[in-house]
Order: C-alpha cells, then sequence, then structure tokens
C-alpha cells in the first residue's frame, strides 16, 4: 500500500524547493492516506495490535502471529472473490459450501478415480468454476436476483456434500502428503504466503487492468457500462467463477493445514460470512462499484486480532459476535458517512 | 455540405402490441447540426436505441455515408461511425475522468492499464476541445452536470465518431451549464467533422445550433424545415396541437365509454 501512496503523491509535489518540499510531500502523503478507504481499517488493526500487545505480551510472540495469520488467510482469500464480486453488484452465499466441497471433490478424485494429486486439485478447482459460472448463469440469464441464487446452490451444494461424504470426514488422500501438503496449507506460513499473494495479485486486478475497471464499471452504473459496450453479462459470471475458484482454493489450503478433510471445518457458512464482513468492514459497499482488495485483507485481520485477542485475555468466545455485529455496523455507517462526505468535498 | 452522413428509411419498430415508430425517414448531412424533437412516447428513444445498434428495427434500411449497413451490435455501430450520448451519460461515478474518457477502450500495456498515457491524452483532447475540469484523475462524481455531458460528449468525438447522437443534451441543466454544452456543439459544428442529431423536448434552445429541425409524432416524422425557416412559435403550434387533438380523441374516448 505504501507505494500506491507514494506514487499518488508524488506528482503534486515535483516543483517547490527543498525544506518546504518535504512538509508537503508529507502532507499530501498524509492526505492521500486519509483519503484511501483502507485507512481506518489499517488504524483499527494497528490500534488492537498495541491494545492487545499492551495487555497480553505473547500477543506478538511468533507463535501467535502464526495464529493469527493462519486464522486470517483462508477467509481473507475468500473475501477477496466476495470484494469483486461486490464491486460488480452480486453476491455469493454459496462460496463457503465450494470451500467445504472442494477438497471431497479431490478426495473423490485421487481415492476412487485414482487420478494424480495435482490434476485432481486442479479438477476440483475447475469444478468450482463450473459451479460459479452457474451461480453466474441463473443469476444473469435467469434473473435471480444472486442472494437467491446463491442460496440455492448453497443449500444444493450442502446436500451433495453430505450425501457424497455420508458427513464423515476422511483423511488427506496419501499421493498429497508431503510437499504438496506443505506447499498447500500445511507449511507453517504457506497459507499466509498463498493469501499474501493473492490479495497482491487481485489488488492490480481490481485497480490496474481492464477487468478491474468493468468490474466496477458494471457494478457502478450497469446501465451505463453496457452502453459503453462493456459485455456486463461476461464480467459478473467471471467474478462469479473467481469467488468460486477462490472459495474451493481456501478450502484446500484449511483441509491440508488441519490434516483433515471434514465436512464442518474449514468450509460452510462461517467463511462465507466472516469473508463478508471482512469486505464490508473493509470498505466495499454492498451496492457495487466500490470496494478495496486489501481493504478486505485488513478487515479480515481486524476480526482475527480480535477473535485471537479476546482468546489470550481469557474473555468469553461468546462476546466476539457481539463486538463482530457491532464492527459491520459501525463500519458501514461510518462507510455511508464518510462517501457522503467525499461526495460533499466536490470541487 | 450537401455530402449525406446518415439516411434513415422507412424505419418502423413493434413491441408487442405497441407500435413505436410507423414509417420514419431521415436524413442527416455532413456536418450538419439536426434537432429531432419529439414529445414524451413520440418514440424518440426507440429511434435512437435502433440508429445506436441496440435495437434492429423490423422494417426499413440505414444508410450510413450512401452504404447500407445492417446495424447488429452497439459495437458494430460505433464501428462504422455512430455513436451515441445518453441522457445518463454512460458515466462511472467511481472512476476518474480519464478511465472514463477510455471507458471500454482503454489504452493497455497488456496486462496493465496505460493509465499514464490515458491522462496524458485525455487532458490533451479536453484541452483541444475547451472543456476545462482541472484534473483528469479526479472521480467523475465530483463533476457538474455540464462538466459530465462534456465529458461524454468529447469521449464520442474522441473515439473517432463521425455521426454523434446526443439524448436531452441539455435535460435538468440549469442555464450557465447549458451554454457550456451549446459552445461545445457549436464548436464541433465549425469543425465539420461531426455530423450531430441532438434529440430533445425543449426546443427553444435546441434551435440556437441546429442546421434543421425535425419533429417526430406518433412514430413518424411530420415536420421537416431548416431552422431558418421556423421559428419556437411554430414549434411549440405543432406540439401543443397534437396535445390538444390527444386530449379531445381521449376526452371522446371517455364519453364513450361512460354509459
Amino acid at each position: 500500500m505504501s507505494d500506491t501512496i507514494a506514487r499518488t503523491a508524488t506528482p503534486d509535489a515535483a516543483e517547490p524547493e527543498p525544506p518546504r518540499r518535504a512538509r508537503r510531500v508529507l502532507r499530501t502523503a498524509t492526505d492521500a492516506f486519509l483519503r484511501r478507504r483502507e485507512a481506518s481499517v489499517l488504524l483499527v488493526a494497528i490500534g488492537l495490535v498495541v491494545y492487545f500487545q499492551a495487555s497480553t505480551p505473547i500477543f506478538l510472540s511468533t507463535d501467535n502471529l502464526r495464529n493469527i495469520a493462519q486464522a486470517t488467510a483462508p477467509t481473507a482469500i475468500v473475501a477477496v472473490g466476495i470484494v469483486l464480486l461486490l464491486v460488480s453488484g452480486e453476491i455469493d452465499v454459496s462460496v463457503g459450501m465450494v470451500a467445504a466441497l472442494a477438497p471431497y471433490l479431490m478426495h473423490y478424485a485421487i481415492d476412487f478415480y485414482s487420478i494424480p494429486a495435482i490434476p485432481a486439485i486442479l479438477l476440483a478447482l475447475a469444478i468450482a468454476a463450473g459451479i460459479g459460472f452457474v451461480n453466474g448463469f441463473i443469476t444473469i440469464r435467469l434473473r435471480v436476483p444472486s442472494f437467491v441464487t446463491t442460496l440455492g446452490t448453497f443449500y444444493l451444494l450442502y446436500g451433495v456434500l453430505l450425501t457424497t461424504s455420508h458427513a464423515y470426514p476422511v483423511a488427506i488422500p496419501e499421493p498429497t502428503k508431503g510437499n504438496i501438503q506443505t506447499w498447500l496449507g500445511a507449511g507453517d506460513w504457506a497459507t499466509l504466503a498463498w493469501c499474501l499473494l493473492i490479495v497482491a495479485i487481485f489488488h492490480v486486478v481490481l485497480t490496474q487492468t481492464r477487468w478491474g475497471l468493468h468490474t466496477i464499471s458494471v457494478g457502478g452504473n450497469p446501465l451505463g457500462a453496457t452502453e459503453a459496450g462493456i459485455r456486463a453479462t461476461r464480467v459478473k459470471t467471471g467474478n462469479f467463477m473467481i469467488v468460486s475458484v477462490l472459495g474451493a482454493f481456501a478450502g484446500l489450503l484449511e483441509a491440508f493445514r488441519i490434516n483433515s478433510i471434514d465436512p464442518n471445518i474449514g468450509g460452510g457458512t462461517p467463511i462465507t460470512f466472516t469473508a463478508i464482513a471482512a469486505a464490508v468492514i473493509g470498505g466495499t459497499a454492498l451496492a457495487g462499484g466500490s470496494g478495496t482488495v486489501i481493504g478486505a485483507l485488513l478487515g479480515m485481520l481486524v476480526l482475527a486480532e480480535l477473535q485471537n485477542g479476546f482468546n489470550l485475555l481469557g474473555i468469553s468466545a461468546n462476546s466476539f459476535f457481539l463486538i463482530q455485529g457491532i464492527a459491520i455496523l459501525v463500519s458501514m455507517i461510518a462507510n455511508q458517512y464518510l462517501s457522503r462526505l467525499r461526495r460533499a468535498g466536490r470541487t | 455540405m450537401s455530402t449525406e452522413a446518415l439516411r434513415v428509411e422507412n424505419i418502423a419498430k413493434r413491441f408487442g402490441a405497441l407500435t413505436a415508430l410507423r414509417d420514419v425517414n431521415l436524413r442527416l448531412d455532413q456536418g450538419e447540426v439536426l434537432g429531432l424533437i419529439g414529445d414524451n412516447g413520440a418514440g424518440k428513444s426507440t429511434l435512437i436505441k435502433i440508429l445506436c445498434g441496440f435495437h434492429k428495427p423490423d422494417e426499413g434500411r440505414i444508410f450510413v455515408e450512401g452504404e447500407e449497413v445492417a446495424l447488429r451490435s452497439v459495437e458494430h455501430a460505433r464501428q462504422v461511425g455512430i455513436d451515441t450520448v445518453y441522457q445518463d451519460l454512460a458515466l462511472v461515478n467511481e472512476l476518474s475522468v480519464y478511465h472514463n474518457m477510455f471507458l471500454n477502450r482503454e489504452k493497455v500495456r497488456w496486462p496493465l492499464l496505460n493509465n499514464r498515457l490515458m491522462r496524458r491524452l485525455a487532458k490533451q483532447h479536453l484541452d483541444d476541445m475547451g472543456v476545462n475540469i482541472g484534473d483528469v484523475s479526479i472521480e467523475v462524481a465530483k463533476l457538474s452536470g455540464g462538466q459530465r455531458q462534456a465529458i461524454a460528449v468529447a469521449r464520442s468525438v474522441y473515439s473517432d465518431a463521425r455521426i454523434l447522437l446526443l439524448d436531452e443534451p441539455l435535460a435538468a441543466m440549469g442555464a450557465k451549464e447549458g451554454s457550456l454544452i451549446l459552445d461545445l456543439i457549436s464548436d464541433l459544428k465549425a469543425r465539420g467533422t461531426v455530423s450531430i442529431i441532438i434529440i430533445a423536448h425543449n426546443y427553444a434552445q435546441v434551435l440556437q445550433v441546429c442546421d434543421r429541425v425535425n419533429v417526430l409524432q406518433h412514430g413518424e416524422i411530420t415536420f421537416d424545415k431548416p431552422t431558418s425557416q421556423t421559428s419556437q412559435q411554430e414549434l411549440t403550434d405543432l406540439v401543443v396541437a397534437e396535445y390538444r387533438a390527444g386530449r379531445a380523441a381521449r376526452a371522446a374516448n371517455n364519453r364513450r365509454s361512460k354509459p
């Protein structure tokens, strides 16, 4: 994020002489920072680190940082996809079920059909992409609101998952053990590394590519985007597919990390809703047109810090949801207020 | 001035039981500004949507610079040089001015956008057209109605449009904002490279810049005169007469249906 700030700050600050220039660079940088939507979430995330570290010194220990990273990463990966989809004006509540189903798909492919490990993983991701495509098709071609479409696929996938797995957990398939499992989740910082990589890629996709621009356009002005010749169907369906694939990938990472494929752990409703919460706390509008991938990562970090910090402080896990609820409401209200403020500040 | 830019012959369009356009004949000369006036429901928007490639006509033919074209899509219409500035302007509030200028025609250094180039070209082009908005990196949401309209027009001109359809360019705009757009249109006319159809139902302002005026009523062009040979009064009378006739017909209908 720091390089984006620097880039936005430099053009204005080119002319004046050195001593004043430094101050002016600092001021434009501060301005640019505060104007960024991620700023407030970052401040909250840092504030929580300071608070929890002050209350319990092990908060910043390596072990605990790893805990936070592992709690943040998979959901943040899903949240990245959710941001893209929300920005394009749609939502997907089935993604958690895709995350739960994907490791089973891999397991079926390897253990029942003797497909080698890597193709099996790719197959699981491809099927997830197919699920995303179906979500997109039903939503856009058949004009069912995406919330309803994906609520339907959510139950459908849940049914598929429970009937095919008989609701029993299974072990990680033998061929994936070793390198694959380590790299895809079991390694200490593997999930975090994937998460940061995915966040970086999709931050660039959303802000620096045609795909991102068109995603913002179809969410911000659906009619106008179509009039400009942007194929809304393609953009939205593509984003449904991206969410699903990211969901499946997060599900696989979690399965490898906890070393078991379980219908009730790793996927399901919690990951969906936490990811949406992270996106929303990170400043993504449900109405489409605006949102940030980095904001979602920070939003997820805040939620993970809260949960972790509460655990360390011995505060009941039950009250965590209280805080999460308040966090969502406060950030949404702040968002409304801030965007009105930004509009009012027009020249 | 007499080479033809666009000719429309016998265009008809029905939506189920509703006949939106009955038989539209229209001609636009090179470099000409044509005012197309019609009341609500006269078929203006259907005609625009046909000319911009959004709807296909049920009957009739369209000629661009003398050659017949069957417009397949908005993109195809744009390829043959017809571009439309819609009432909603097709601008995305959340994007910067220069991103909007290049919407769906982005300059790319694959896989990334070439923002620097787009910024420079947008600034250059807006300066050329005398549209002054300062910083092209500003979000469109922060601009005034007139500035937004100007950007939408500039965008169409920039995309090498030779026939420009302006849908209600002065709607909901103050006098000062409106004159910004009228100046822009006059400038374009002076250059002579684009031919323009202005669709409007407030003709008072439109008369200032149009060379010729057509009136669309009940899906047909019922009136076609050079601006110099008509007046605001004549157009008002025409539309009011239609309104009165319509009201009388409705009243008669009502009397008949009530026992």
